[in-house]
């Protein structure tokens, strides 16, 4: 066994745990199971201990972390389920598959609690656009994510995209699903009741997908990593569909216990952890299981075929189970039964080739791994950008971030994203946040994915504290109050002591962002490994935020609304730019510090944005973040296609006014006659306030700084994704 | 009036139809499961978009043998009001109750976005509610919306007015610029000979309440609900 378990990736030491866990050596089988589900991926060895600190609670969280999703309760009787996944490793061997596939399994995580899924988000990372590969990886998964998300009938909404060498050879792939149920429908990942049965619902399995947990997920690249293609699996969004459709019914008819897919480490862990969660055992007799090809029972237990789900049925019921699946052309066997004790006994053809206690696979170990400072951290925070050299032409610079690779429009990606389906999005992808309506009720979602990299990287503390607060400022941006977030945190291998610092790092301030702003992280997900040829990503913890609008008639937009109204700058500028797109774009740097937060400021000023939007005060709304004031201002325009005469004063020097990062700020506008009651909102709460100038007409102007037409902006905009991926970069 | 709204496995425009018809239109609506051999008591049956059968094969080619196509092509020979809209209009197209073909997108990319629609003729159970010449603004969501067809059968159905909508620009100009996917002539939704069986790539029920942003794709439900209440 000793070469076996190495290759399957278990330590030494974790292969002497899983021998005095069973009091014996361990045969094929159960190594399979242990390698899986004591992975990384499958088990948050390194993470657990860190994420312990992360507040989950809030009067209105239903479900929070250790579920399949978090759910939080909406009121008038709907609860909202959501989680944020990663599909990385597999999206950089096959971005198509590994696009799809990742879009699939957070959809069954949603569905799997009840929840109808309504809305899918994708925060993408790529390397450098003039590179080939990085064309050919976008081009993939943006064709996975649509492939798949747009068969399944469930709007892709939003997302965003950031491009940096970092990602050359490790894209991010990160997908968000939001669901919405009745709470009364609220389904858990648990098996209980001895004797019920156990249905395996849905594709039958085969040999793809074999080990990806362990192989892909949970080790870096190096040049072996195509070979690694076939543990990418396949998806197969029309079964998905069916499963959607057949498992909600299922549920919505009462007839089952408790329900899981079928993900990571395949029955493995469908198995281990539904027991584990019930406190039972399970037995699970394998040759029922339907197969696409031969297949040995070692393979069959870690199989990561898709679309799959595992429910928890009693007898009685079992018949309207397989009715139901029958009736949707399904799949649908009883592979195994809820047993006393607490062991997972596994059978194939009357031989038990695997007895295990299902806790010890479901709770693998736990590490304290060694943290220390990185040594870039001094060098690059003391930049010294002052000493830089000073632009002239604003205007250039300013077309230049807006047409830059991370700062356009995305228009070329999310119209390949069906945005629409289901007809509640009723802020279409491009302002701040999405936003759904609540059908039959007056309310709606606001959601939003957020996480600077470059932050993060220059301090992962401070990074992580503003990529919470510019989410939930992106929701209040949209009229909405932030409710609570999930989040992917997208690291290098923790087994080095600088990763796992930054890790350490980002997560406190995750942590104590969260508990200021009094949001409670619900779900989430941590995806290590993110290096290839020894280089690590840059640390990108991203977030996703979902907010209440009480009343449609709260929404709001980027956009400037109409013509004559005031522009007013809400919160305070000051001279930040380090880390930021302007010093990227213009001098090719990433240092210096990231902008300050204050997290109390950040409230009142969040708070004064939503006090003022829900009295009608304010009618548009726009988070000032990566380009600064300049390009912030640039958006409302180009969103609401109409222009602005624009006065900034100010100490700072132009670009530093024009291009700072600074953070807790908002773009509004108001009529003439409401700025009193904006003024009286803000003061109360002691958040400053300036008042820029009018909206109107064709040019945007600001001081004798920045006169540019509208529609030259908006060419620079949303032509530039389109001629960047076009190609005009060198071949590799 | 009484619709039904056919489900296909893998339908998934079927809620957002039954909403429009049920909730914006208050009329009565029922799904038709694509397994029914016999369909009655309808007075229009809409084939929602989505993907049929996961559209593995060419688009609508496997939902073409439901077992519900023939009862919906006999509903169509009799007179029957039938509405495809986007996988619906492909299924239309694979039975043989329109004619012509769908190719992939000139892009090769899955498009959803708003186009402008110039209502070629408004004198049909689907346009009479509408100016000759209107411009509609609906969103289109598909892959394969490419239309061809022989050159014969195109000039015969511009002699008969059987092409319904265009695709245009904002000022109702038909040009190759507000060509979305690359179908023949613009063309963007067609009827048959009969004028009672009508398909069209663009989505009428995402554009039917304000708040989605455009309510144009009522006056394509609000001329089947005229036209249905003037025969009686």
């Amino acid at each position: 066994m000793a070469e076996l378990y190495e290759e399957l990736g278990l330590t030494e030491d974790e292969y002497r745990d899983v021998v005095r866990l069973l009091g014996r050596e361990p045969n094929k089988v159960e190594l399979g199971m242990y390698s899986l589900m004591w992975s990384e991926h499958c088990s948050y060895k390194s993470s657990k201990m860190v994420l312990s600190q992360l507040p989950t609670r809030a009067s209105y969280v239903l479900q929070g972390p250790g579920e399949n999703a978090g759910i939080i309760d909406i009121g008038g009787g709907l609860a909202v389920a959501f989680k944020m996944e990663s599909h990385n490793h597999p999206s950089a061997v096959e971005p198509y598959q590994g696009a799809a596939t990742g879009i699939g399994g957070i959809v069954r995580d949603i569905f799997t609690m009840g929840a109808r899924p309504i809305a899918c988000l994708d925060p993408l990372r790529f390397g450098d656009p003039s590179r080939a590969r990085t064309r050919y990886l976008l081009g993939g998964v943006v064709a996975g994510i649509a492939g798949y998300g747009n068969c399944l009938g469930i709007p892709t909404v939003g997302g965003d995209i950031y491009f940096d060498a970092c990602y050359d050879e490790n894209p991010l792939v990160n997908v968000m699903c939001i669901g919405i149920m009745r709470k009364e429908n609220l389904t858990r990942g648990i098996a209980t009741g001895v004797g019920n049965a156990v249905v395996l619902i849905g594709n039958r399995t085969g040999r793809d997908g074999i080990g990806g947990a362990s192989i892909l997920a949970s080790q870096e690249f190096d040049e072996t990593s195509q070979e690694k293609r076939p543990s990418v699996q396949v998806g197969d969004p029309f079964t998905e569909k069916l499963l959607i459709e057949a498992c909600l019914e299922l549920l919505e008819k009462g007839l089952l216990v408790g329900l899981q897919d079928l993900g990571a480490a395949g029955l493995s862990c469908a198995c281990s952890e539904t027991a584990a969660r019930g406190g039972v055992g399970m037995k699970v007799w394998l040759e029922r299981v339907p197969l696409r090809e031969e297949m040995e029972p070692f393979e069959i237990v870690i199989s990561e075929s898709q679309e799959r789900m595992l429910a928890v049925v009693e007898p009685e019921k079992l018949q309207g189970v397989m009715e139901i699946c029958a009736r949707w052309g399904l799949n649908a066997v009883v592979i195994g039964e809820v047993s006393e004790g607490d062991l997972l006994e596994v059978f194939w053809f009357g031989e038990k080739v695997a007895e295990v206690p299902a806790s010890t696979l479901a709770n693998g170990p736990v590490y304290d791994r060694r943290a220390e400072k990185p040594e870039y951290l001094a060098e690059a925070n003391s930049l010294d950008i002052a000493s830089l050299s000073h632009p002239t032409d604003y205007d250039r610079v300013l077309l230049e971030l807006a047409g830059g690779p991370n700062l356009c429009c995305k228009r070329w990606v999310y119209e390949q994203y069906d945005h629409m389906v289901q007809l509640n999005t009723v802020v279409y992808p491009g302002s701040d946040a999405a936003v759904l309506r609540v059908k039959g009720t007056s309310k709606a979602l606001a959601v939003s994915c957020d996480g600077n990299s470059r932050y993060v990287y220059l301090d992962p503390y401070l990074g992580t504290q503003i990529a919470v607060a510019e989410s939930a400022r992106n929701v209040v941006a949209s009229g909405g109050v932030p409710m609570a977030l999930t989040n992917c945190l997208n690291f290098g291998s923790p087994e080095r002591p600088d990763i796992f610092w930054q890790f350490r790092e980002a997560v406190r301030g995750l942590a104590d962002a969260a508990r200021h702003l009094e949001l409670p992280v619900v779900s989430g997900n941590v995806s290590f490994y993110n290096e290839s040829f020894g280089e690590a990503i840059y640390p990108t913890p991203v977030i996703g935020m979902v907010g209440l609008i009480g009343n449609l008639a709260h929404r709001r937009t980027m956009g400037f609304p109409a013509e004559g109204l005031l522009v007013v700058l809400l919160g305070e500028t000051m001279a930040e730019l380090g880390g930021s797109e302007y010093l990227h774009l213009v001098h090719g740097l990433t240092g210096g510090r990231p902008p300050a937060l204050d997290l109390s400021r950040e409230k009142v000023v969040q708070t004064t944005c939503i006090e003022a939007i829900r009295r009608g005060i304010i009618r548009s709304a726009h988070d000032c973040s990566e380009g600064g004031a300049a390009v912030a201002l640039l958006e409302c325009c180009c969103y609401g296609e109409r222009g602005a005469d624009l006065r900034a004063e100010s100490d700072l020097l132009p670009h530093e006014w024009l291009f700072s990062e600074s953070q807790s700020r908002f773009v509004v506008t108001v009529a003439e006659e409401d700025l009193g009651s904006l003024r009286r909102l803000a003061t109360v709460r002691g958040v400053p306030l300036q008042v820029l100038g009018r909206t109107g007409g064709r040019r945007l102007r600001i001081n004798d700084w920045i006169d540019l037409e509208v529609a030259e902006m908006r060419r620079a905009r949303e032509e530039a994704l389109e001629r960047i991926l076009s190609g005009g970069g060198h071949e590799d | 009036m009484r619709f039904g709204v056919v489900v296909f496995p893998g339908s998934n425009c079927e809620a957002d139809c039954y909403h429009v018809i049920n909730k914006v239109l208050r009329e009565d609506v029922e799904y038709v499961w694509h397994q029914e051999t016999y369909v009655s008591g309808y007075d229009c049956l809409v084939l929602p978009g989505g993907f049929s059968y996961g559209d593995y094969l060419r688009c609508g080619a496997i939902a073409r043998f439901s077992p519900v196509m023939d009862a919906v092509s006999s509903f169509a020979r009799e007179g029957g009001l039938v509405i495809g809209i986007c996988n619906g209009f492909q299924i239309l197209l694979e039975a043989g109750l329109l004619p012509g073909a769908m190719l992939r997108n000139t892009s090769l990319h899955f498009i959803c976005r708003f186009v402008n629609l110039r209502v070629e003729n408004s004198s049909t159970p689907w346009t009479n509610r509408a100016a000759p010449g209107q411009v509609l603004r609906i969103p289109i969501a598909h892959n394969e919306g490419n239309y061809v067809v022989d050159r014969d059968t195109h000039r015969r159905m511009v002699e008969e007015g059987r092409i319904i909508l265009r695709y245009c620009d904002g000022e109702g100009k038909v040009s190759e610029e507000a060509n979305p996917n690359g179908a023949l002539d613009n063309i963007a939704g067609i009827c048959n000979e009969g004028f009672n069986v009508f398909g069209l790539m663009p989505h009428p029920e995402r554009a039917s309440e304000e708040i989605l942003g455009s309510a144009d794709g009522l006056v394509i439900w609000e001329s089947i609900m005229a036209y249905h209440a003037e025969r009686g």
